[in-house]
């Protein structure tokens, strides 16, 4: 289990944050943890890395104490077994695609950097600096970069935000692979209804600051617990009678008696004979 | 005639220690300043950029009163080691690093706070130490700091002399350059003067140049 109680109070630019954030999660799984911008997920993903100090509470992953207020103890971020993928990756410009992740190794094993390579298709890129490539390959390289010490915690913040569309549905795949292959306990900042949906087990949704919900995303975002196949798309336009809903690539029309404004982030469960649509709680 | 060349050797060995003991002393001062939160930081930034601001003369009459055998430094090292610091090349070899600091400083500081904060964050995440870091991330990451740090303090200590003139004075051993230029002047010798002023100006450009040429391709790989 993964036990998180952290308090902290700081100065954004969205203005005073006050974070209070609890939950208890399952390990082993891929945890999105969801909300606005300016809402503290980050400073959270922080607090959990290490990287920013909390100002009281606890961490404890499995049977490790990581951060005790009240014990005063507080294990700096090389005494965390985490892999972390910055917004922005953070490669090192000066290595080599091979030696940025050589580097993270705490025993050198050149075996383990081949196996690493080949596992995240990177092989043909191996001797490339990292300012040479595109943003999802280095996306790919900072996942390496991060899974080669096996980390205990996986912390990605917003891997993908800095993506367009077509790449990020093929990095949600690449990131579902790999945190299955390597069942490492991940964590994801997201703002991304989809995202959440098609990455995550359980979602942890939080509002300034405090933990307001957690679940699995259907029970999350639909209010109801899910049966069968259910889509989530946006509502493009509104007609007499219709909508129209970005699925995907693909625009849908719908019947429908309720109103939705155009930009409603909707669930669609297309097993029921007249497709049940919910409106997304945001 | 045959021109005495002592006085570039001089010169040249000057700025090469000092900038070599620079190297040393200013990147774990920088990496202070860049990184530290105390609050009396600001009274350290201001001692290092004082030689920027303060006449030369000045600094040199208070080195020169501190390295003196009477003075604090000069005491000590007089009566511990039985080294004499006032006018001998030691004695400007202390005084160029302390009037050369803030051009190797400031660049790696500037060098150190224009790094991506995360990319000490990353390193970090990765178990590597604060000196790991440094060594293999932070250092080989901003070689045009490093460059500059290097050019900048050499080319200044090779153009310093009022802080030389008050701690060396102009005898044999302490005799640089740029004094060897003034004494040819005051005893109307224009053509000594000449000889030592083209040699500074010759080799003065020709490291800027070097500098600008070969930043071009350090640069490139950034």
């Amino acid at each position: 289990m993964l036990h998180v109680d952290l308090h902290k109070r700081f100065d954004s630019k969205h203005g005073r944050v006050q974070i209070d954030a609890q939950f208890s999660l399952q390990q082993q799984q891929v945890i999105a943890l969801f909300g606005e911008s300016g809402v503290g997920k980050t400073t959270v993903l922080r607090m959990l890395a290490g990287l920013t100090a909390p100002d009281s509470g606890s961490i404890r992953v499995g049977d490790v104490l990581w951060y005790n207020s009240q014990e005063r103890l507080h294990l700096k971020p090389q005494k965390r077994s985490i892999g972390f993928v910055f917004q922005g990756y953070s490669l090192f410009p000066n290595m080599s695609v091979r030696n940025n992740i050589a580097f993270a190794q705490t025993e050198k094993s050149d075996a383990a950097v081949n196996e690493m390579l080949a596992v995240m298709g990177l092989e043909a890129l191996a001797q490339r600096k990292p300012t040479s490539l595109s943003g999802g390959q280095q996306q790919r390289v900072a996942l390496a970069r991060a899974l080669i010490r096996k980390p205990e915690l996986l912390l990605l913040d917003e891997p993908l935000s800095a993506l367009d569309a077509e790449m990020r549905l093929k990095l949600q795949e690449e990131i579902l692979r790999v945190t299955r292959l390597f069942n490492t306990t991940t964590i994801v900042v997201s703002h991304d209804i989809p995202e959440v949906f098609k990455l995550a087990n359980t979602v942890v949704v939080m509002e300034n600051g405090k933990v307001l919900q957690q679940g699995t995303p259907g029970e999350v975002f639909a209010g109801k617990a899910t049966t069968g196949i259910e889509l989530v798309g946006e509502v493009l336009a509104v007609e007499a009678g219709t909508i129209k809903v970005l699925v995907g690539h693909r625009i849908v029309t719908l019947p429908t008696e309720n109103t939705y404004s155009i930009g409603d982030k909707v669930v669609i469960n297309p097993a029921l004979e007249q497709a049940a649509i919910t409106k997304i709680k945001s | 005639m045959p021109y005495d060349w002592g006085p570039l050797l001089i010169t040249f060995k000057l700025a090469l220690i000092t900038t070599v003991i620079l190297w040393f002393i200013a990147i774990p001062l920088a990496y202070w300043l860049a990184y530290s939160k105390s609050k009396i930081k600001f009274v350290f930034e201001a001692l290092v950029s004082m030689p920027l601001v303060l006449p030369p003369s000045v600094l040199g009459f208070y080195l020169l009163i501190l390295l003196g055998s009477e003075g604090i430094i000069g005491g000590f090292f007089a009566e511990t080691f039985d080294i004499q610091l006032a006018f001998t090349f030691k004695g400007l070899v202390i005084g160029s690093i302390i009037y050369s600091l803030p051009f190797m400083v400031q660049p790696i500081q500037a060098g150190f706070q224009n790094l991506p904060p995360s990319l000490k964050e990353a390193a970090y995440t990765l178990g590597k130490s604060r000196w790991q870091t440094l060594m293999r991330v932070l250092l080989p990451n901003m070689i045009p700091s490093l460059i500059t740090g290097v050019v900048l303090s050499f080319a200044h200590t090779i153009g310093e002399f009022g802080v030389v003139l008050m701690i060396g004075g102009n005898l044999e051993d302490t005799r640089v350059a740029s004094i060897a230029i003034y004494d040819q002047v005051m005893n109307l010798e224009y053509a000594g003067a000449n000889f030592y002023s083209l040699v500074l100006f010759i080799i003065s450009f020709s490291i800027l140049m070097a500098v600008y040429f070969f930043n071009k391709k350090v640069f490139k790989y950034f």
